[in-house]
């Protein structure tokens, strides 16, 4: 691969993130939101000391898990099925670069436009309460945004893979939205529903959890917040007796599996199927 | 793999195909097509739509998986498509390009993936009149000028052989001419062209062979006039009738001894000389209302 044809097609990956209305629209509103936690975290602090920087990091990570997996799944599902839908990709596919190249400065152009918003988030965030308490705590805000950036790119490589596979950029969005509230929302249920059924020990419960990703991003972001895991039942129990100190590496690798399971099927599939 | 599939595409050509084979599915888009583009030739992919022209490109450009063997200048088009399409510059029937993009910024960023010096790219653009778009969104361009501007891209680099599909169907008069003179140029400067056309006229008159494509298979090849007699004759019509009533009027025409291929709601009608005006009295006589016609200059 070369450096040079990656960093074009990326910088138009990039380009074309900026022109994307929904790409915008989730920018400013994760910005704003942080921004408006922040002020209401800390608006309590004469009372609640540094109980108000936890808060506004707890209420943070409630926002990551929310509007983190949706930017990334929808920017990537758009990505690459809506320029084969336009016939883009051909035109692109027909220069002296192979599929690889392509695929490699897509993903790289996606997740640099997902960093960049939750590194802006952050830093908005971020600024706002260095102003207003110590920095004691920093270093478990700096890892929440860490992690933030990993959950980012696990969601543009299953975006991506969505994209590869499906026709439409339609069907690759709507498969997106239903990945989407499956590990926002109906995972969890899923977990339970089957730990009934089938009496999972809590060891068994938590490599279960863990098929969701942000399953994986709570159990690395609530000890650098210094919260409990308790709040994730018997099988966040069962993570912090087992790993220990090792939690947040294992849980991050967990992580990074999960992003490059999805991007090499994802670029797998792109090589054989070409631009048609 | 057939035994001839495994004979090494001649190395003298600039474009080679051996059993050339493309399946979607269960349609066989092209089926062991054998090609070869001498170098510095222009030769014309003539064919109803459907017939396999676009795909044959696309199979040259090796940016599709196929069977059989593809080779550019004796680069194999799927195991070196990298060094392969360094040599091809392609325009597509359609010209896509990101519709909120300036010209100028298309022209960049496919000079960068050739590798080429911007200022070719402004070169370019200086060329073919379209320096003063340069900030214009490619949206905004007329089909025309979108089409010059995808020739223009397909010039980045100054690859030696062109591979141009349908160049003049979004074309006035006045654009195909111009289009028609470049053409020209770039072949006395040498350049090998592969020009598909579904239509014959003025794009024939620059080929020194055609290849005729039906279905995927090839039926012809050889110099236009040959091309002409096997298609139908000189005398060649453009009728246009009603959505869905092309099949019925092409059954109508062949009948009564023309050659006739569909092409969406359009037939082409050749043999046509010294009874032109029979087609309509026939479709009229079938009660199929002819919307429109065209008489295309012979040969």
């Amino acid at each position: 691969m070369r450096s040079r044809v990656l960093a074009t097609i990326a910088g138009k990956e990039l380009r074309d993130a900026r022109r994307n209305r929904w790409f915008v629209l989730f920018a400013a509103v994760f910005t704003l939101a942080a921004l408006g936690l922040s002020v209401l975290g800390l608006s309590g602090l004469g009372t609640f000391g540094l109980a108000g920087f936890g808060r506004t990091t707890a209420s943070l990570l409630q926002l990551v898990m929310l509007l983190v997996p949706l930017m990334g799944l929808l920017l990537g599902a758009m990505s690459i099925a809506g320029e084969r839908e336009q016939g883009t990709l051909l035109t692109v596919l027909a220069q002296p670069v192979t599929a690889v190249e392509v695929f490699a400065g897509k993903t790289l152009g996606t997740l640099a436009a997902v960093a960049g918003v939750v590194a802006v988030g952050f830093l908005v965030s971020g600024a706002f309460l260095a102003s207003a308490t110590s920095l004691d705590r920093v270093g478990g805000f700096l890892t929440l945004a860490a992690c933030t950036a990993l959950l980012g790119g696990v969601h543009v490589g299953l975006g991506l893979l969505l994209s590869v596979w499906a026709g439409r950029t339609a069907t690759a969005v709507g498969l997106a939205l239903l990945v989407w509230l499956t590990v926002v929302f109906l995972s969890d249920l899923g977990v339970i529903g089957t730990a009934m059924v089938l009496r999972l020990t809590p060891g068994q419960l938590l490599w279960v959890s863990l098929m969701n990703p942000v399953q994986a991003f709570k159990l690395v972001a609530l000890p650098a917040l210094h919260g409990t895991l308790d709040t994730l039942g018997p099988s966040g129990r069962y993570a912090a007796d087992v790993l220990g100190p090792w939690l947040r590496l294992v849980m991050a690798s967990v992580l990074a599996a999960w992003m490059a399971a999805a991007l090499g099927l994802a670029a797998w599939t792109f090589r054989r199927r070409g631009a048609l | 793999m057939p035994h001839d599939a495994l004979h090494d595409c001649s190395p003298a050509a600039a474009l080679s195909a051996r059993r050339l084979t493309k399946r979607f599915g269960r349609l066989t888009a092209l089926d062991a097509v054998d090609l070869e583009v001498a170098r510095g030739e222009t030769v014309v992919l003539w064919g109803p739509n459907g017939a396999g022209k676009t795909t044959l490109l696309r199979c040259l450009l090796g940016i599709v998986p196929y069977e059989g063997q593809a080779s550019v200048l004796g680069l194999d088009a799927r195991r070196q498509g990298r060094e392969a399409r360094r040599l091809l510059g392609y325009a597509p029937q359609e010209v896509r390009f990101p519709i909120d993009e300036p010209v100028s910024e298309v022209c960049t960023f496919y000079a960068r993936l050739r590798q080429v010096e911007p200022r070719q790219a402004d070169a370019l653009l200086d060329e073919w009149g379209l320096t003063a778009l340069a900030a214009t969104p490619v949206g905004a361009l007329s089909g025309g000028m979108k089409q010059k501007l995808a020739l223009a891209v397909a010039l980045l680099g100054d690859p030696p052989i062109l591979l141009l599909d349908e160049p003049a169907s979004h074309l006035d008069v006045a654009t195909r001419h111009e289009l028609m003179g470049l053409l020209r140029r770039l072949a006395e400067r040498g350049k090998t062209l592969l020009l598909c056309s579904h239509r014959a006229g003025d794009i024939w008159r620059l080929a020194q062979r055609v290849i005729v494509l039906r279905q995927g298979r090839k039926v012809a090849d050889g110099p236009p006039e040959a091309a002409a007699a096997e298609i139908g004759g000189r005398a060649i019509l453009w009728i246009t009738v009603l959505e869905g009533r092309a099949a019925d009027a092409a059954l109508v025409l062949s009948r009564h001894g023309f050659s006739v291929h569909p092409n969406g709601a359009q037939l082409w009608v050749g043999g046509t000389i010294g009874r032109r005006a029979e087609p309509l009295a026939r479709l009229q006589e079938a009660g199929i209302p002819v919307l429109d016609l065209d008489v295309e200059s012979e040969g």
